[in-house]
């Protein structure tokens, strides 16, 4: 493999909650909820996402997608307007103090490169642009909420972002786009991003789970520690 | 049986009454008995260390050497300072508590103090060194200064931070210099270092310890390796030339006041120290101690012992502290250092053994993967002469280790993929530099993993390949003994023998029978002086 022999391109391939954020999709519902306009709303969308909790985290562990599907039922209801409203606000309340101080300068590094920076998350897309803008990334894919007369549904459009779809993704944007995958990065905390790390040259596990640790160490990838 | 009537002899050739020797092979021992005539070098007996170390750095700081005033008259309030400090590359195995740095700064920072200088900072000198973690740090400051001073005051370099490293400018062989931004912007830097082999301190302590990849790249490459007849022997090395311009543009530029220390080479403690002796000098007891260790380590698994022996500290004393000017201070302690390392040897040979042990400058609490173990061979031991090497040019090296495939995966990461991916395409450090270099160096995970966790940085695996060129262009031939694979001494280029007797029947089929044999029984570490 030569390193600069190849003249397409490069990017780096992004997980985002636990990758480059502490907070994930739960905290990101916890403000639309805490946020919901009538008290009505608010306090039973806040007590709804508290007793659904220990369902999540079990969904969690068993599919990514099971969680995903289950998860987003949340958003039933609401307006495609307040979504986009929100998710300014998500993201300048939420996710932008919680940005790693490390993923800053991992970013900045990877974009000094030569390498094009893309998030590749199980986030809703109207949270995910701010991030991508703010970070400098030249493109995302995120899930994306199915409206219906001005409304979301709870589903999600297919395909769903998350697991193997991301590897599967990001395998179709390199072909489409002229990537070079072997030269290319991925980053990821958690197992379930397995298969996104396995399609690139230079995987890299950041703040691992068990799972990810486990298969990190296996295959001799580089784990990183943010904070 | 020694006889104490006589004076010590580190260089003796066995008859066929001797002992066999003991050799060490990673985290264990081998023992061999070697023909008759072989000629063996041991080290010199350790120093008589230093009583009143407080005494003696105190006098240091107030006596300086060189053209400077003594570290008193240099202090008033309102100045900034700040103090570097050598890493855990030094000594080697880490010296017993109090480590020699917490008494060298803690008179420093005393009179710092008494001084009414308030704007102090410590740094460790880790260059492209892993970072030091709280622990380690501690024990090397003491609890105390640790308490008082990290993590705020008393911190890792990050040579990786654009924002806290500033260029100096060129020396006029062109090689841009590059500084911890804090050294730059102080009134006084002090460093204080552990000179341990006459290859550290000097010039080097801030030309490479403070500096970052823009820097140490102009030095740590193959052409420059190739031109340094001998990293113990500062005149000869052209690696530390390059170091001594770029120190003495920093002294040009900064007010620098090094503090040096030496130390002896007591790496054993008194039950242990008959390691170090000749083993026809051991007494029955010392042999009983032996064996019962040698069994004790067979029956262990490896990882308990690789942590038995991190856990052992030498027994280290000091022997010479100096202070002043850069050059001045560092010709004092290469004396200390040349009296207590140097041993005087007649000629070279055309095979020399040494034996590999479980440490090496860069896996202190860690693993010592192949590269370091062929470092360790080629470009430390090696290196260990002064004149001309111990092994003839073209000569046979033996080496015993068990080259193990293992790598230290938060300390070493860049290391596995350079054994992996690079070094089955070529050996050849050029090509290596050339095609992968600057990629590992600039590679955002290993700068992330060296910023903030303990890697060490992308581009180390590199220099670990350079650092032994000049020993693998010399020898003629590796023949590693005890190897628990095919592949790595494959891939390392070496020959592989199952036990030392093969390994002598392989030299004596290449150099002839009337080869000559020494083996160097390091550690503790010995400088051959050949004549």
């Amino acid at each position: 493999m030569e390193p600069h022999s190849d003249t397409r391109r490069t990017a780096a391939f992004y997980d985002v909650d636990g990758t480059l954020i502490r907070t994930n999709v739960v905290h990101a519902y916890a403000y639309y909820a805490i946020n919901s306009p009538a008290m009505g709303d608010k306090i039973g969308k806040t007590a709804g996402l508290l007793a659904s909790l220990p369902l999540y985290w079990i969904a969690d562990k068993f599919d990514r997608r099971v969680f995903n599907e289950a998860f987003y039922k949340n958003y039933a209801g609401f307006t495609e307007d307040r979504l986009v409203l929100i998710g300014e606000e998500i993201f300048e309340k939420v996710i932008k103090p919680n940005i790693f101080k490390g993923a800053h300068s991992l970013v900045d590094r990877s974009k000094r490169q030569g390498h094009d920076q893309i998030l590749v998350t199980g986030a809703l897309d109207v949270i995910t642009k701010p991030l991508a803008d703010f970070l400098g990334c030249k493109d995302f894919v995120a899930n994306r909420l199915e409206i219906k007369d001005g409304k979301a549904t709870g589903r999600l459009l297919k395909p769903m972002i998350a697991g193997a779809n991301k590897a599967l993704w990001v395998r179709r944007y390199a072909e489409e786009h002229g990537y070079d995958l072997d030269r290319s990065f991925a980053y990821a905390d958690s197992g379930s991003d397995i298969p996104l790390l396995s399609v690139v040259g230079n995987p890299c596990a950041i703040n691992p789970d068990f799972k990810m640790r486990t298969t990190a160490r296996a295959y001799d990838w580089p784990v990183l520690n943010l904070d | 049986m020694s006889d104490s009537s006589k004076p010590y002899n580190p260089v003796r050739y066995l008859t066929e009454d001797s002992r066999p020797l003991y050799l060490h092979y990673g985290e264990d021992f081998l023992t061999h008995k070697f023909p008759a005539g072989t000629r063996v070098v041991y080290a010199n007996k350790p120093m008589k260390p230093i009583d009143n170390q407080g005494a003696a750095i105190r006098y240091a700081l107030n006596h300086p050497e060189g053209d400077v005033k003594p570290l008193y008259a240099q202090l008033k309030p309102g100045m900034k300072v700040t103090i570097a400090i050598d890493d855990i590359s030094v000594p080697l195995p880490p010296m017993k508590t109090p480590d020699i740095r917490q008494k060298v700064l803690e008179i420093v920072l005393q009179m710092l103090t008494d001084h009414g200088v308030e704007d102090v900072e410590m740094v460790v000198a880790l260059a492209l060194h892993r970072r030091m973690t709280e622990g380690e740090i501690k024990r090397m400051v003491g609890p105390e200064i640790f308490k008082e001073y990290y993590p705020e005051r008393l911190y890792n370099m990050d040579a990786e931070d654009e924002d806290n490293m500033v260029f100096l400018g060129e020396t006029d062989h062109g090689e841009k210099v590059q500084i911890v931004r804090r050294a730059a912007e102080s009134d006084l830097l002090i460093y204080v270092n552990v000179n341990y082999v006459p290859m550290n301190g000097g010039f080097k302590s801030i030309g490479t310890g403070l500096s970052g990849y823009q820097s140490i790249q102009y030095h740590h490459n193959p052409q420059t390796i190739l031109k340094s007849d001998s990293y113990m022997d500062p005149k000869n090395s052209a690696l530390y030339s390059s170091n001594e311009r770029m120190g003495r543009m920093i002294n040009e530029k900064l007010n620098v006041f090094h503090i040096e220390t030496a130390l002896n080479n007591k790496m054993y403690d008194d039950q242990l120290q008959f390691l170090a002796d000749p083993e026809d000098d051991w007494s029955t007891a010392d042999e009983l101690k032996f064996k019962s260790m040698q069994w004790t380590l067979k029956q262990l698994p490896r990882a308990a012992k690789r942590n038995f022996f991190h856990k052992v500290p030498a027994d280290y004393g000091l022997v010479g502290v100096f202070a002043g000017a850069t050059e001045a201070v560092h010709e004092k302690t290469l004396e200390k250092c040349w009296q207590q390392h140097a041993v005087p040897v007649e000629g070279q040979s055309d095979v020399v053994v040494w034996g590999i042990p479980f440490e090496s400058p860069y896996n202190v609490n860690s693993i010592m993967n192949p590269l370091l173990v062929r470092v360790m061979a080629l470009g430390y031991f090696f290196n260990m002469y002064r004149g001309k090497p111990i092994v003839k040019k073209g000569g046979t090296l033996i080496i015993t280790h068990p080259c193990y495939d293992q790598f230290d995966p938060d300390h070493h990461p860049s290391y596995i993929e350079f054994f992996n991916r690079c070094l089955p395409e070529t050996r050849c450090s050029k090509t290596l530099g050339k095609r992968w270099e600057k990629e590992f160096a600039e590679n955002p995970n290993y700068i992330e993993m060296f910023r903030r966790g303990n890697a060490y940085h992308g581009v180390h695996p590199f220099y670990m390949w350079y650092w032994a060129e000049n020993g693998q262009h010399h020898v003629g031939r590796v023949v590693v003994v005890g190897a628990e694979n095919d592949h790595v001494p494959a891939r390392m280029g070496w020959l592989s023998a199952k036990t030392m007797d093969e390994a002598l029947e392989m030299a004596a089929e290449h150099h002839g029978p009337d080869h000559d044999l020494t083996v160097m029984h390091h550690p503790p570490f010995v400088i051959a002086d050949v004549r």
